[in-house]
């Protein structure tokens, strides 16, 4: 394997300037599959690959719901993601009864900034292992899609991907990216669909196994697409038709109205 | 004078201390520290925990009515100790944010300590540069949390508070008081006035049916007559007052004002007049 003198522990500097731990996390974000996120002036969409160990298998969860206006979608190690997760969950609560007030997503980002950043800086700990899309609607500033990564780095994003082939994925989004500001969610669907298709292995294709889609919105909640309404976007995928605007097919959120 | 603390309001002499409450402060020399947390002994000099258990420079009634386009309140000037008019400027309405005002009856220091909480709040706020800020209702639940929290540890904050402000374009007025209880109304009167202010605040909006058809001219008359009928028969009351308006263009505290009243009618009453 690669003998290196400074990546013992993670607060060595290598003498190029380098924190290798650090970038060892990085590529255990790479080895997870891929999420995709992206979001129009109205929506944010995450989806993500799933992968199982085996036939006899389930698939690994990729998605999770932090609050009504908040969801995200991982790509890593799963055991680090669910206690960010919870970490996550428990801020909104405390947002909601302290305050009566969503948590404002880019707070929330600024916070798991914090943590992650804590972990790149003292020495016997280890950064996370795991790269977060954060999905969510706030009603005073709209949709907001954020990247957390393990070097503590939490950017906004119009679009983007990470996880295994994540590249593949970036390249479709940075093609279409001008286009998302204005279309409806079934669009931004396909659109994520197609990004997500880039990242397959070769030989492999989407199904309702192993593709998992998140939306949070103007008057919709997070909420997972599922069953017969995501496999009608993977029909349509394979059919190569275009997306067909019909918001009402899409679920709605409690109590509230859509447009 | 007894200058231990802990002798105060106990027999003179240990051998008539019924209560068994005369070792207290010894206890800080053979208790280990950490029972000592537990048990209560635990603070500075070794003198038991105290809790408030009554307000000391007290503030009195303090009014608020929604009318159409917003929110106004009103509260005297006055900070009384005891029966004794101590402090006669004193600001019993605070702005908090853009578009909250805080007012406060009850003891004058926990009041000053809640505006603190709320302005380093709104500082924290600030300071987070992200385009969020604590809305009134928002204000509102984290005072809530503050008074519960501290009946909870049966140390209240001797208060209660009034919150007027707008938000999305509609009026919003609540009070909490010591026990963390919120309400909610068109009209709210705390203290005497809550006897005395509020049947005549809930008339007057009953008689233009609803606080959609007071202007602000109404409400700031409606709210001159209170604090009038307030002087008049509130012990604990001034005439110099200073009235708070909320709309959707800001905050108005008004410099104190009085009005007008009427004291011949006080020689006819058996023992005030000649």
């Amino acid at each position: 394997m690669f003998r290196n003198q400074y990546d013992n522990d993670i607060s060595t500097w290598s003498p190029q300037g380098r924190l290798h731990q650090i970038e060892y996390a990085l590529e255990a974000v790479k080895q997870g599959s891929a999420s995709v996120g992206l979001r129009s002036n109205t929506h944010v969409v995450l989806l993500a690959l799933k992968r199982s160990s085996g036939e006899l298998a389930s698939h690994q969860q990729k998605l999770f719901r932090i609050d009504n206006h908040m969801g995200i979608a991982i790509a890593g190690l799963v055991s680090d993601a669910r206690v960010l997760s919870n970490f996550m969950r428990t801020e909104c609560m405390k947002s909601k009864m302290m305050y009566d007030r969503p948590m404002p997503g880019s707070r929330l980002v600024s916070l798991i900034g914090d943590k992650a950043q804590i972990n790149t800086q003292n020495y016997g700990r280890r950064p996370y292992g795991v790269g977060l899309l954060v999905g969510n609607y706030d009603e005073d500033t709209g949709p907001h899609l954020y990247e957390c990564l393990p070097n503590a780095n939490c950017l906004e994003y119009f679009a983007v991907s990470i996880g295994a082939k994540s590249q593949s994925a970036k390249t479709y989004l940075e093609k279409f990216a001008k286009d998302f500001g204005e279309i409806d969610v079934d669009a931004l669907i396909m659109h994520g669909l197609h990004a997500l298709r880039e990242t397959l292995q070769q030989d492999k294709e989407l199904n309702i196994n192993n593709c998992s889609i998140g939306v949070v919105g103007k008057g919709q909640d997070w909420h997972v697409v599922e069953g017969d309404r995501l496999k009608a976007y993977l029909d349509q995928l394979e059919s190569g038709v275009a997306p067909a605007a019909s918001a009402e097919d899409l679920p709605q959120g409690e109590a509230m109205d859509t447009e | 004078m007894d200058h231990f603390p802990t002798n105060w309001g106990n027999p003179r002499s240990e051998d008539v201390d019924s209560y068994n409450t005369y070792p207290v402060a010894s206890n800080s020399g053979t208790v280990p520290h950490s029972v000592r947390e537990i048990a209560g002994f635990g603070h500075a000099g070794g003198h038991p925990t105290s809790h408030t258990q009554q307000p000391v420079v007290t503030g009195t009634s303090v009014l608020g009515i929604k009318y159409k386009g917003g929110v106004m309140m009103a509260a005297d000037n006055l900070a009384s100790y005891g029966s004794l008019a101590r402090f006669r400027d004193v600001e019993r309405l605070h702005q908090v944010a853009d578009f909250t005002v805080l007012g406060a009856s009850g003891d004058m220091s926990d009041y000053q300590y809640v505006k603190h909480l709320l302005d380093s709040q709104m500082i924290k706020e600030y300071n987070a540069d992200d385009g969020h800020t604590l809305a009134t209702p928002n204000i509102y639940e984290y005072l809530w949390r503050v008074m519960y929290n501290r009946r909870s540890k049966m140390n209240p904050l001797w208060n209660t508070f009034v919150l007027g402000g707008v938000h999305k374009g509609e009026g919003f007025l609540g009070a909490i008081d010591l026990k963390g209880t919120p309400y909610q109304s068109p009209s709210i009167a705390t203290g005497f006035g809550s006897h005395l202010a509020q049947p005549i605040l809930r008339k007057e909006i009953e008689n233009r049916g609803g606080e959609e058809n007071i202007t602000e001219e109404d409400a700031t008359q409606i709210l001159k007559k209170c604090m009038k009928v307030l002087f008049y028969r509130d012990a604990r009351s001034m005439n110099k007052f200073q009235l708070a308006t909320i709309s959707a263009e800001g905050v108005k505290i008004s410099e104190p004002m009085s009005v007008e009243t009427e004291w011949a009618f006080a020689e006819k009453i058996r023992g005030y007049g000649a």
